[in-house]
């Protein structure tokens, strides 16, 4: 604990220091906003030329140097008057005309983040937190959060059954719901390898491409229906999990970790080339969709002989029928992989995994076969993954390599690590965060992604285990304890 | 039972076991003592197969296990408490226990964890607790309890008493004892604390710069002049 007094920290302000700090903050900006955003390639008259901005720049620089000031000055032990001035800067940026939009939101946001930190920093009387005090406090809300999952957990189930029905559910939002399961799935899969194995899987996505060609082909060549594809695929990804493991598994850590990327894009660069095969970059297009399994289609006028769903059920045609199909479709194989996660946890062969990711040495000195538990966590998160492929398949109806580039293996590994590696909730939280929030703030456009990579340096800072990292007991012999109270119990002890 | 004969394992270039022999018979508590860097842990940690010898032979009970996986080596009936514990931090007490008994038959499971907790009590007593909360004694009976958890005939003991307090390092002592006593299970435990480890042991073996230099039994060594200049007079 660093809780300091309050007079040993109100030393004298050495203005000089906290000016060159901050100075040095916004010439960092200035490097970096001048090509980003003082220099933009506009088209002309189908000529390609520079538009500068530099009024944006202006303005982000200055942000860039209250906002370091203001923290140094929080830091100091000043928090009072940079909690005033940082509440009269958001507020005049939200009612100053602005060059842009994002500059807008990044004034009034950074404005009000520094604003509740000098207040915190007011009210508790100390302005820093040992990382370890902080580290302490996160967990107990993960913590609590863990708790309130317990109920929070079957009401979001509930919620996303109830989804389609809700008022505000258009096909938008239905259409996010999709992407955001299909994320979780994905999350949940490759929480099995690098979650609870502690593998670093960095081509996880391979797995997922697997699934997807595998059906497209198989739809292609043979005529094969979606649901005779799905066991297939998960099978055929899992197939090549074993092939890919079987030489690396011997490997460990960083090096493991470039095998796996390097499979990641073997697989995408046989896609690109294989052109007689696959497709190539032209990818293969009219995917059949999914039936209502393989009883009837979702078609307003069914060929002759094929019983149509709206017609079986006896409603009105209506395009979104499929839509929400495929919703509840992904929303069961997403609960199936979670489900299954849950199990296998407490078996032998669950434990045995989080054994290797604590430690592999003791794993080995326990008579724990390395290699066949590793290949048998490869190949299942490579089994869901296939799943999840044939889905992404039949749902796009359009496949291309383009969709299974490193940055997607980048995206479900960080919604592992976000969350919490092992924490199922946290890849819920996680993919919230990581696909919901770019998918809300389209708008934003090109700064999205600046945003993303914020938020992601921030998870860093304060939550280096994840969000939600609290690994619950998996056998309780006793009363069932809370995870506050287990949190509470190993603070006293430390 | 364990024969270690003419051992010699490299770490990359560097020999660090220059052929070692020795044995241990049903039964025993063998110990073996050495300086730093002897080459004790790597004589314990060749014996599972991590790393393997280069020459030589490790047989358990007639078979040569030198060129076996350590799982394998592992399921034939020796368990290893290894050094510096390495337990499993973020489990619980019970977890940890289980993970021992992998290897051992489902049904021995519940009579082999009353075992462990009649032996030590305090593990019974936090056992829904995380492994890396408890204190370095209790850490070093879960690693011993984990490692009895597979039923083990040869029992290998990488320094039990590094880093504990005197009052527990007997207590640990004493249960070592008394596993061999009740349990009937052959032990073989390196330690720097040769004091202690030697009027425990039936017979010990002395580590130099990789090779056997003295053996003979407890008593013997502790009675030994060169043994108690080099590793008994200066601190222990």
């Amino acid at each position: 604990m660093t809780a300091v007094a309050p007079g040993v920290r109100a030393h004298t302000l050495d203005i000089a220091a906290v000016l060159k700090e901050s100075a040095l903050a916004a010439l960092v900006a200035l490097l970096l906003a001048f090509p980003l955003v003082g220099l933009r390639t506009v088209d002309v008259l189908s000529r390609l030329t520079i538009e500068p901005h530099f009024a944006e720049v202006a303005v982000a620089v200055v942000l860039v140097f209250l906002g370091r000031l203001g923290m140094a000055l929080t830091r100091e032990g000043r928090p009072l008057p940079v909690l005033v001035a940082s509440l009269v800067v958001a507020a005049s940026a939200w009612f100053l005309p602005l060059p842009t939009m994002p500059l807008k939101l990044i004034a009034v946001a950074g404005g009000a983040i520094i604003a509740l930190r000098a207040a915190l920093a007011l009210r508790s009387h100390h302005s820093t937190l040992s990382l370890a005090e902080r580290e302490r406090r996160m967990d107990r809300v993960g913590a609590r959060f863990q708790d309130a999952s317990r109920l929070i957990g079957p009401i979001a189930v509930i919620f996303a059954v109830a989804l389609p029905f809700l008022p505000f559910a258009d096909r938008a939002v239905v259409d996010i719901g999709i992407l955001l399961l299909t994320y979780i799935m994905l999350g949940w899969g490759l929480n099995i390898v690098v979650g609870l194995a502690g593998l670093l899987d960095l081509g996880y996505v391979a797995f997922y491409a697997v699934g997807a060609y595998s059906y497209a082909l198989l739809a292609q060549y043979f005529g094969f229906s979606f649901w005779l594809c799905l066991p297939l695929a998960g099978l055929l990804a899992s197939l090549s999990g074993l092939l890919l493991g079987f030489p690396v598994l011997r490997l460990r850590g960083d090096y493991f970790a470039i095998v796996t990327l390097g499979f990641g894009e073997m697989i995408r660069i046989i896609l690109i080339n294989w052109y007689d095969f696959t497709g190539g970059p032209n990818g293969i297009s009219g995917i059949p969709r999914p039936s209502f399994f393989g009883i009837a289609d979702f078609v307003r006028n069914p060929e002759p002989g094929v019983l149509s769903f709206h017609e079986l059920f006896g409603v009105e045609y209506s395009s979104i029928q499929r839509i929400i199909f495929l919703y509840y479709l992904i929303l069961v194989l997403a609960l199936f992989v979670n489900f299954f996660t849950l199990r296998i946890r407490k078996l032998p062969i669950g434990r045995a995994w989080e054994a290797l990711r604590e430690d592999d040495v003791a794993c080995t000195a326990l008579g724990i076969n390395r290699t066949n538990i590793k290949l048998a966590a490869f190949s299942i998160a490579a089994m869901f993954g296939g799943f999840a492929g044939s889905f992404f398949a039949t749902r796009q109806g359009f496949i291309s390599p383009e969709s299974f580039s490193f940055i997607e293996s980048a995206i479900i590994l960080a919604i592992v690590v976000l969350g919490g590696m092992g924490s199922q909730a946290g890849v819920v939280v996680a993919t919230l965060l990581v696909i919901g929030l770019p998918e809300m703030f389209r708008e934003l456009s090109q700064y999205r992604m600046l945003a993303f990579g914020i938020g992601m340096v921030l998870i860093m800072l304060w939550r280096p285990r994840g969000l939600l990292a609290h690994r619950d007991p998996t056998i309780l012999l006793h009363k069932r304890k809370s995870a506050m109270q287990q949190q509470q119990e190993s603070e006293d002890r430390a | 039972m364990l024969k270690v004969s003419g051992v010699h394992t490299y770490y990359g270039a560097i020999e660090a076991l220059k052929g070692v022999d020795l044995e241990v018979v049903q039964g025993e508590i063998v110990t073996l003592i050495g300086a730093n860097g002897a080459g004790k842990s790597t004589l314990l940690m060749t014996i599972c197969g991590n790393p393997r010898a280069r020459f030589g032979h490790v047989s358990f009970e007639g078979e040569d296990i030198t060129q076996l996986p350590t799982f394998e080596i592992i399921r034939r009936g020796i368990a290893q408490s290894p050094e510096g514990r390495r337990i499993f931090a973020r489990m619980t007490v019970v977890e940890n226990l289980q993970l021992g008994g992998l290897t051992a038959p489902k049904e021995r499971y519940a009579d082999n964890l009353e075992q462990v907790f009649t032996l030590f009590p305090r593990l019974k007593e936090r056992r829904e607790q995380r492994g890396g909360t408890l204190s370095g004694g209790e850490q070093q009976m879960l690693s011993i309890g984990r490692a009895l958890m597979s039923q083990p005939r040869l029992l290998l003991l990488d320094e039990p008493s590094l880093g504990l307090a005197p009052m527990i390092v007997k207590q640990i002592f004493n249960v070592v004892r008394e596993i061999n006593r009740s349990q009937g299970v052959t032990v073989f435990m390196v330690e720097q604390n040769a004091h202690h480890a030697l009027r425990l042991a039936h017979r010990g073996y002395v580590l130099v710069n990789g090779a056997i230099a003295l053996s003979g039994t407890g008593a013997e060594l502790l009675a030994n002049e060169e043994v108690r200049a080099a590793y008994l007079e200066g601190g222990h």
